[in-house]
């Protein structure tokens, strides 16, 4: 028998009673429901998590029920807390997008473009027009990413795992061209300060183009199964409800704030890396609810497809032209490139600091281990993320490595919002709230 | 013949590199002495300096071995701005002047810097600015971005740094920034959660992270780390270290007592 009933046990050491305590872990539940019963106390706590699996990493959720209904909801997290912010204090500013990227996991470009954003600024350097391009178009790809495994695990959550398989699928595809571009499926610190790690490889824009194409399809065939399921509907219509009110007064921002019909989108409001020039809509919708969010997320995909699709026609028009800033100072010196034996540096960089010009050598040496300076001063930069605004406050005392770094990340800022949602709602529900926030804990906690 | 060689040469290897080493340390020394006559650079009377920072590699161990060691440079934050602050600022910070009662005590300062507006409020007149900037038609900052906290343990007396973010989407995506500071000694800010209510959590990341209290949050309590934690680990006094990894018979640094550049 692995539960165990210690009833009326003062588990804290203070004056206070502390109830019936029951713990659940594994064996037999009617034996929970009985002893339950026996007390007769309708008003329990509930402990989610912190390892639900569908809590979206390690989320823990405390619920007072009454019966089926929440009467209270709060959110309890930290468990994924890395330290990333403390940890790039003590590391140059480059390598800092090596922290950065694996903040919340499912969105590693956003992560690094916020971060180089800020120290370009700090710099006050413009980088190269095919880099924004290259960046925009990886942004994009990776929001359709994102927005699939919102989809995805949110319907296994609810059961359906067709579309958790579905998304899946098509998530692969965007993955196939990120690591075929950057040499790495997630976390890949792709994005430098100052431009890009390498440029798009030869034959990887047609790559692309073919599953982009599949991309439609799978999308298409997602739509059919969701827009109009019954099932779907009956879980997530008017479940976790947040009206405009609601989300001005929280903060939130990104689909849910979509969902309450306001256009809110950074890329068209404060545009940064060229998106200025890009043509797409800003998808609202006026459900205010888990569907409306659903919806929002399925027709951005489509309008980051079309965006894509013209980051693909500027960077074919400027093709060879460079993807990091000339400043030697600034720009990484290695010139990476796929060998036989995988990504690495250039055969034709190593054979010139190597062979033939000293000078590289020791710049290559001091621009890697010591780093480049930053002017003193402090800059905040955001950018739309898939989850809503990732801001960077960084500041910088003049040295080779952040003086302080913070990250805005929108899952923390957002999941804030998870007690409104679920409160006075029903037990099953709270899943819904919680997946329709689309939360991913390495952001949260970083 | 080569070991004759190398047993002939090594006595006189060793001295030259015994004389050449003392020589170092006697024009290090020498250096050393000549930078603690001569006074760091004055600097701009406007500009803030946050800190000193010693040697040219600035290593944080002290082993600076660029020859450098001596050099002393203070970290200068940009100045406070003369108006006119370009772009939407001006307006912003007259409207704020019209609305706060008391504008110059409550904004002490203003710097524009890299595009950024910030405002230095004074800790007692925060609310003041917020409840304005959030009710006042013409600023209308609906957006409460967060708090996040910088520590410059060299500047006594305002160690710990709050620093909020604010955006307007009503005046299409004006931002603006408030920076308060508060000292190591009575690290205590006013809350502003009753006002912007999607602050909740960041001022409890910020005292967490940095032991900044904030009167008046419901409930101020750690966030990210455990309750009983102690510390506060984004201090520039807390080290990296964490808790050390135990091996059999061996151990390893800690991040930040490894090899290190500034």
């Amino acid at each position: 028998m692995s539960t165990e009933t210690q009833a009326n046990q003062d588990l804290f050491g203070d004056d206070e009673t502390a109830g019936a305590v029951f713990n659940a872990a594994g064996g037999d539940w009617d034996q929970i429901t009985e002893d339950i019963a026996a007390v007769g106390e309708e008003r329990i706590v509930v402990n989610m998590g912190p390892q639900h699996p569908s809590t979206h990493g390690v989320l823990r959720l405390i619920l007072e029920l009454d019966g089926e209904t929440v009467r209270e909801a709060r959110a309890g997290i930290g468990y994924l807390h890395t330290g990333i912010e403390k940890n790039m204090e003590f590391r140059t500013w480059v390598q800092g997008t090596t922290f950065a990227t694996r903040m919340d996991y499912l969105t590693p470009i956003f992560n690094e473009a916020v971060y180089c954003l800020g120290i370009e600024k700090l710099l006050g350097i413009d980088v190269p027009e095919r880099a924004s391009d290259i960046r925009v178009l990886m942004m994009e790809l990776n929001r359709i990413g994102s927005h699939l495994i919102a989809l995805g695990t949110g319907g296994m959550e609810l059961g359906a795992t067709t579309v958790m398989t579905t998304c899946f699928r098509e998530r692969e595809r965007v993955l196939r061209f990120f690591e075929a571009t950057t040499g790495l499926r997630m976390n890949h610190a792709y994005i430098r300060p100052g431009g890009v790690a390498q440029d798009i490889p030869e034959g990887g824009l047609e790559m692309l183009e073919k599953e982009l194409a599949d991309l439609k399809g799978g999308l298409r065939e997602l739509e059919l199964l969701l827009n109009e399921n019954p099932v779907l509907k009956a879980r997530t219509v008017d479940v976790g409800y947040l009206s405009l009110a609601g989300c001005m007064a929280l903060g939130i921002t990104g689909p849910i704030l979509r969902s309450t019909g306001l256009p809110h989108d950074l890329r068209k409001s404060e545009p940064y890396c060229t998106y200025e020039k890009y043509d797409f809509e800003v998808k609202t919708r006026d459900d205010m609810d888990a569907y409306g969010r659903i919806r929002i997320r399925i027709d951005e995909m489509w309008e980051s497809i079309k965006i894509s699709e013209q980051a693909i026609a500027f960077l074919r028009e400027s093709e060879g032209q460079p993807v990091m800033v000339e400043d030697k100072n600034i720009a990484w010196p290695a010139q990476l490139s796929i060998g036989a034996d995988g990504q690495g540096n250039s055969l034709d960089h190593i054979r010139e600091i190597m062979g033939t010009s000293m000078e590289s050598l020791i710049y290559h040496f001091k621009l890697v281990t010591e780093g480049f300076r930053v002017p003193p001063g402090q800059v905040y930069s955001a950018i739309e993320s898939p989850k809503g605004e990732l801001g960077v406050h960084l500041v910088s005392d003049g040295g080779t490595r952040p003086f302080r770094a913070h990250f805005r990340d929108p899952s923390f800022h957002n999941l804030q919002a998870a007690s409104v949602l679920s409160e006075g709602g029903l037990v099953a529900d709270v899943i819904v709230a919680v997946a329709s926030i689309d939360p991913v804990m390495g952001g949260v906690d970083r | 013949m080569g070991k004759e060689k190398t047993n002939k040469n090594s006595p006189d290897k060793g001295t030259l590199g015994e004389s050449r080493e003392s020589e170092d340390l006697k024009t290090t020394e020498a250096i050393n002495k000549h930078e603690e006559q001569v006074p760091a650079d004055a600097p701009e009377p406007s500009a803030t300096v946050v800190a000193q920072k010693q040697g040219m590699f600035g290593s944080s161990l002290g082993n600076d071995t660029s020859g450098y060691g001596g050099l002393n440079q203070p970290v200068l934050f940009p100045p406070a701005s003369q108006r006119p602050y370009g772009g939407y600022f001006d307006e912003i910070v007259d409207f704020l002047a019209a609305g706060v009662s008391d504008f110059d005590a409550a904004v002490p300062k203003v710097v524009v810097d890299r595009g950024d507006l910030t405002l230095h409020v004074s800790p007692q007149h925060l609310r003041e600015v917020a409840m304005v900037m959030r009710d006042d038609a013409n600023l209308r900052f609906e957006m409460c971005l967060g708090v996040s906290g910088v520590n410059y343990p060299e500047l006594v007396g305002e160690e710990l740094h709050a620093v909020y973010h604010f955006a307007s989407i009503t005046h299409n995506m004006r931002r603006v920034r408030l920076e308060l500071s508060c000292s190591d000694d009575h690290a205590v800010l006013p809350s502003i959660v009753d006002v912007y209510p999607a602050i909740d959590w960041h001022e409890r990341e910020t005292y967490d992270m940095f032991g900044i209290v904030f009167e008046g949050h419901p409930g101020l309590t750690r966030i990210l780390m455990p309750d009983d934690w102690p510390g506060h680990p984004q201090r520039k006094d807390y080290p990296l270290g964490g808790i050390p990894v135990e091996y059999k018979g061996a151990s390893i640094p800690a991040p930040d007592q490894r090899r290190s550049y500034s």
